[in-house]
């Protein structure tokens, strides 16, 4: 999962987001199909030649000419985003010792466990940028890099796992399906996978509020405690307003980015108040309303200075956070040295093997 | 230890499965590489498949209406019956290997066995489950090799936590002939598989006379009741609800 915010029930939930993801997918190959013009003419002519790719909707592959830049800014965008699911293992991570069923356990294990492989999968596609895996890890345990600012706030209750699967994974694949879209093929082509998954995560989140919510009377009161909690938080997910956003303009030029912050926003809100309706919850907004002539939902902005102060460090877990992943790194250093070591006396074994 | 009904000893495999999948879970967002964490995820949500159809199966032969979840949240330490290995704390990654390559050495010919006894149902349970025992021997195998003849301090700590762990392995192998399988039968294939892969990590068997046991009667280490506070507080905190 993952936002912007760095620097159904069955059907209702998600419904259409995976239609769009499939829809993406088609698209992907359709464009697959189609023939590039083979080559630039020349080295005159190779940022000519990218423009249009780009243009024409088709992808930019690894071995392409790309613009500095542009290569710079899918980095740090693919690099937060592979972050952002290992960070994200931690909040949820906190409930699987205590899940109050085996069922639930072994789905959040699994979900957990799903965006390592997301961290994984993205990381790879990071990797076709000219940067390594270990590079960017010390990136993100310097801090230099960012994550997702959403993983700075506390799981509190068991409802909270339902909380982040609607509303955090919800948020994360209104974010991610425009980017199956993206120009750059690696990258499309990992957020299809993604948000096929994340649709699943999406879905068990709001089956968990479900169940709370038409459950005992603390239950529903746990589930409405979470839904207060996150409702915001998960709104700042989408960034800042369109006003402030600095990456903005050059991305949606490049086509890695295809839709504002605020419509992005404005959709996932569109999309929870029935959503939340058939939970029989409330969200945390007296100024909610249809607006008949927008045909969309008004709403109160999330608080942006709280999200700034969470980005620069100052949320209520970004120092457990770090230290955990920093920890677990530190831990785990005797164990990949050991690997290391024990690596490379096989292959001296083999090398010997060989010359005799 | 003598004539297990087969209530309990249904409930003994099942408990092992439970309490090994909690502690391997622990590892969750820990583990030494991020490859690793998806393999122990992997590892505990097998043992977490295996433990839900064997309570399941154990609540059905007791016939008192025990579902699994009640079985594992509603029961205090002195009514489980898992081993003693399986409840240790996780230690160093080097602990949790060797009690993993104990455990899938002996969990491995124990499906195995189970897969041809009588019982239909531990059949089919012990014939899906053998396979991913023979991954979780697999996968433990290999890095026991990797750290004992790895570097000198993952050596060290191999050695270490061979030491720490192995007396807890008598008691896996209590003999009793009543039940579908007799785990007495099982140690020489234990013995055999275990001593290649030490042989090859460059690690030696730890001799001693030590042989900690109870589990099976439920006299459990210390540690047992802390793991199942954890594991059972919200099913508990909120009596008869449904999640």
């Amino acid at each position: 999962m993952y936002g912007n915010d760095f620097g159904a029930p069955e059907e209702a939930s998600g419904g259409g987001l995976l239609g769009e993801v499939e829809a993406a997918e088609a698209a992907l190959r359709e464009a697959a199909a189609r023939q590039r013009r083979g080559a630039p003419a020349s080295d005159d002519d190779l940022a000519g030649f990218f423009a249009e790719v780009v243009e024409a909707d088709q992808k930019i592959e690894p071995r392409d000419w790309m613009p500095e830049a542009y290569r710079k800014t899918l980095i740090r965008q693919i690099a937060q985003h592979a972050h952002s699911e290992i960070i994200g293992m931690q909040p949820e991570g906190n409930w699987i010792s205590r899940a109050p069923s085996l069922k639930r356990k072994a789905i959040l294990l699994a979900k957990v466990q799903d965006e390592a492989g997301h961290g994984l999968y993205l990381y790879a596609a990071a990797e076709t940028l000219g940067i390594s895996r270990d590079e960017l890890v010390d990136l993100l345990l310097n801090g230099r890099q960012k994550y997702s600012s959403i993983f700075n706030y506390p799981t509190l209750t068991w409802a909270d796992v339902g909380a982040i699967g609607w509303l955090v994974d919800g948020a994360a694949i209104v974010n991610q399906v425009p980017l199956c879209r993206c120009s750059y093929g690696p990258y499309a082509r990992a957020m299809i996978r993604i948000c096929k998954e994340e649709s699943f995560h999406q879905r068990q989140g709001y089956e968990i509020l479900h169940t709370l919510s038409h459950g005992t009377p603390e239950q529903k009161a746990m589930a409405q405690d979470a839904l207060d909690r996150w409702w915001y938080p998960s709104l700042a997910m989408f960034g800042p307003p369109d006003g402030e956003s600095t990456h903005s303009t050059q991305s949606m030029a490049w086509k890695i980015k295809r839709f504002s912050n605020d419509e992005l926003r404005q959709r996932f809100v569109d999309m929870c108040v029935q959503q939340a309706e058939i939970l029989g919850l409330t969200i945390p907004d007296p100024d909610l309303r249809w607006n008949d002539e927008r045909q969309a939902y008004d709403f109160t902005q999330p608080d942006y200075d709280e999200l700034m102060r969470v980005i620069s460090g100052d949320g209520p877990c970004n120092r457990q956070r770090m230290a955990h992943r920093r920890q677990a790194h530190a831990d785990g250093a005797w164990v990949r040295e050991a690997a290391t070591a024990y690596a490379a006396k096989r292959a001296a074994e083999n090398k010997e093997k060989v010359a005799a | 230890m003598s004539e297990r009904t087969p209530f309990e000893f249904t409930l003994s495999l099942g408990d092992d499965a439970l309490i090994a999948a909690q502690r391997l879970a622990e590892w969750t967002t820990r583990a030494p590489e991020m490859e690793e964490d998806i393999a122990l995820a992997n590892i505990a949500l097998d043992q977490l498949g295996a433990a839900r159809l064997l309570l399941t199966y154990a609540g059905e032969l007791e016939g008192a209406g025990r579902d699994e979840d009640a079985l594992a949240y509603l029961r205090d330490d002195r009514q489980f019956r898992n081993c003693l290995l399986v409840e240790l704390p996780n230690g160093d990654f080097a602990v949790t290997m060797a009690k993993l390559l104990f455990l899938s050495a002996y969990q491995l010919p124990l499906y195995t066995a189970l897969a041809e006894c009588a019982d239909e149902r531990l059949a089919a349970i012990g014939s899906k489950t053998r396979k991913e025992s023979a991954y979780h021997l697999d996968h433990a195998s290999l890095w026991v090799k990797r750290l004992g003849d790895g570097t000198e301090e993952s050596h060290r700590r191999m050695q270490a936590a061979v030491d720490q762990v192995w007396p807890y392995v008598a008691e896996l192998f209590a003999a009793d002939p009543g039940a579908p399988v007799d785990p007495a039968t099982l140690r020489a294939e234990f013995d055999a598989t275990v001593a290649a892969v030490l042989t090859e990590a460059t690690l030696t068997r730890p001799e001693t006379g030590w042989a900690p046991a109870g589990g099976r009667d439920g006299v459990h280490t210390e540690h047992l009741s802390y793991l199942l506070a954890e594991m059972q507080v919200l099913h508990r905190a909120h009596p008869g609800a449904q999640w």
